[in-house]
């Protein structure tokens, strides 16, 4: 197994800036936008926008919630291990809202295609995008595009990236990971 | 640990502690789902559950079939009485012929203990008990295990009496199996008739004085009398019976802390528990039906997760 580094905290801390700007520049104050974190990893990205967006550039009152999809995801039964489930913490009603799912690493699109039905027991959104800090080109399963991305990625398929953070993994940083080499 | 350890829910004394903590866990989980505006998951969409009861219940049918219909299953109902058991027709070719309708997993309610266990060994579908005569009633035994844990935070050390007709009571060996798996401290209260000869041997303390239980106790979880299973005369009236054994309000009063009352129902209004006892903000009765459905939906999706 070998490993190079995709993207350092630095270059993290530059991407994640951006990426604030470029929901600012769509949704300006928020008051009808919603961010919604996907579990288990999303919820860490969802987090530090969140805190760029109030504290950097003074947005007030940022409703975010974390979302959890695995009841809704389409692989059940379909793999060795029982799916374990996360906490979903959504204290606001969706119905009519701008969403925006945010997760750290696009790739078949099956979570999102999870997290898109899971969103409808929240009740009906204005519109919904997706922001995705990694892209991992050329491996959708399914037709989703993200919004926003930090980083495009063409990554085969024996090649997983891993996105670490402080807030769980001590570090902030993005490697791709060669499973067989 | 992420799957439970068995392939059935046939009985608590089948379980690991840790597979408590799994279903809980995922109960916790089911418990904000069934909060939504839109309680229903899609988990469970291919597959098919039988509920198999030959023996009458209201709430667990109905806390199993919301449960099941919840995670999205499809749902056969089955009554005894309606059925070709009259015709002499034997438990296993009734449920093989079930299972032949591509039935994945059975719930099952049987006046004979051990009918769940005999039935594993000879079909092909994951079994859950849903009561097997005087014997289990494991999803009971979470769910009350689970209310406890929700209304004081932990089960681990806690006084637990269960207080009635014990011998002729599934839900109390359940609990007893349950309760001392997760730590807490088991007492049984009721008339020595009503009591099995050797519960001891479980580890659990025996007190017929029911004044003196309530003092020890955390938590009084009070059963119902079985009169349709009392096939003698095991107290002398139902009045007396009351005075003995019957929670009220004063009683309750006199003790020197709040204790919580739990029943699993169906409730004997003025029997073993007063109406004022039973709706006051000590008992957990309506928490411990909600819990109820949030624990089956843990158990059906965590044993259906093994089924491939």
């Amino acid at each position: 197994m070998s490993q190079k580094v995709l993207l350092s905290s630095k270059e993290i801390n530059i991407i994640l800036h951006r990426l604030a700007c470029q929901l600012l520049e769509n949704h300006l104050d928020f008051e009808n936008t919603v961010l919604i974190g996907i579990q288990p990893r999303g919820i860490f990205l969802a987090q530090r926008l969140t805190d760029i967006l109030q504290n950097d550039y003074g947005v007030k009152n940022i409703n975010l919630g974390f979302l959890d999809i695995t009841f809704y995801r389409d692989d059940f039964r379909r793999g060795d291990k029982t799916l374990e489930a996360n906490k979903t913490k959504i204290n606001f009603l969706i119905e009519d809202k701008n969403v925006v799912l945010i997760d750290d690493v696009l790739y078949t699109g099956r979570s999102i295609n999870a997290a898109l039905t899971a969103l409808q027991s929240f009740g009906r959104p204005l519109d919904v995008e997706l922001l995705a800090l990694i892209d991992r080109r050329f491996s959708r399963h399914l037709p989703i595009q993200p919004n926003y991305r930090g980083r495009q990625v063409d990554a085969i398929n024996n090649e997983k990236v891993k996105v670490k953070w402080k807030e769980n993994e001590g570090e902030d940083a993005v490697y791709l990971i060669n499973t067989t080499a | 640990m992420s799957e439970l350890s068995v392939n059935h829910l046939l009985g608590i004394k089948y379980l690991k502690e840790q597979d408590i903590q799994l279903i809980f866990e995922t109960a916790d989980h089911f418990k904000e789902v069934i909060n939504r505006s839109i309680k229903k998951v899609p988990s469970l969409r291919d597959i098919t559950i039988a509920n198999v009861f030959f023996e009458n219940s209201t709430r667990t049918k109905l806390s199993f079939e919301l449960a099941e219909k919840r995670l999205s299953a499809d749902v056969i109902n089955f009554s005894a009485g309606q059925s070709s058991v009259k015709k002499g027709e034997t438990l296993i070719d009734t449920v093989n012929n079930i299972l032949a309708m591509k039935v994945d997993m059975v719930v099952m309610r049987h006046p004979n203990p051990g009918a769940g266990i005999f039935l594993s060994k000879h079909v092909k579908a994951s079994i859950v008990n849903a009561g097997d005569g005087a014997h289990e009633h494991p999803t009971q035994a979470l769910l009350d295990s689970y209310s406890i844990r929700e209304k004081l935070g932990d089960v681990a050390g806690k006084n637990v009496v269960i207080v009635g007709d014990i011998l002729h009571s599934r839900v109390a060996l359940s609990n007893i199996f349950a309760l001392k798996l997760q730590g807490a401290n088991v007492k049984v209260c009721g008339p020595k008739t009503l009591l099995p000869k050797y519960i001891e041997s479980l580890g659990v303390g025996v007190e017929t004085n029911l004044k003196k239980a309530l003092e020890w106790c955390d938590v009084a979880n009070m059963l119902r009398i079985q009169n349709e299973r009392l096939d003698i005369s095991y107290f002398p009236t139902t009045r007396e019976y009351t005075q003995q054994y019957g929670v009220n309000k004063k009683l309750l009063q006199s003790l020197d802390k709040e204790i919580v009352i739990m029943h699993p129902g169906p409730i004997n209004r003025g029997v073993e528990i007063t109406s004022d006892v039973a709706d006051s903000k000590q008992s957990i009765i309506l928490n411990q039906v909600e819990n109820g459905v949030a624990i089956r939906m843990a158990v059906i999706y965590l044993l259906a997760s093994k089924i491939k």
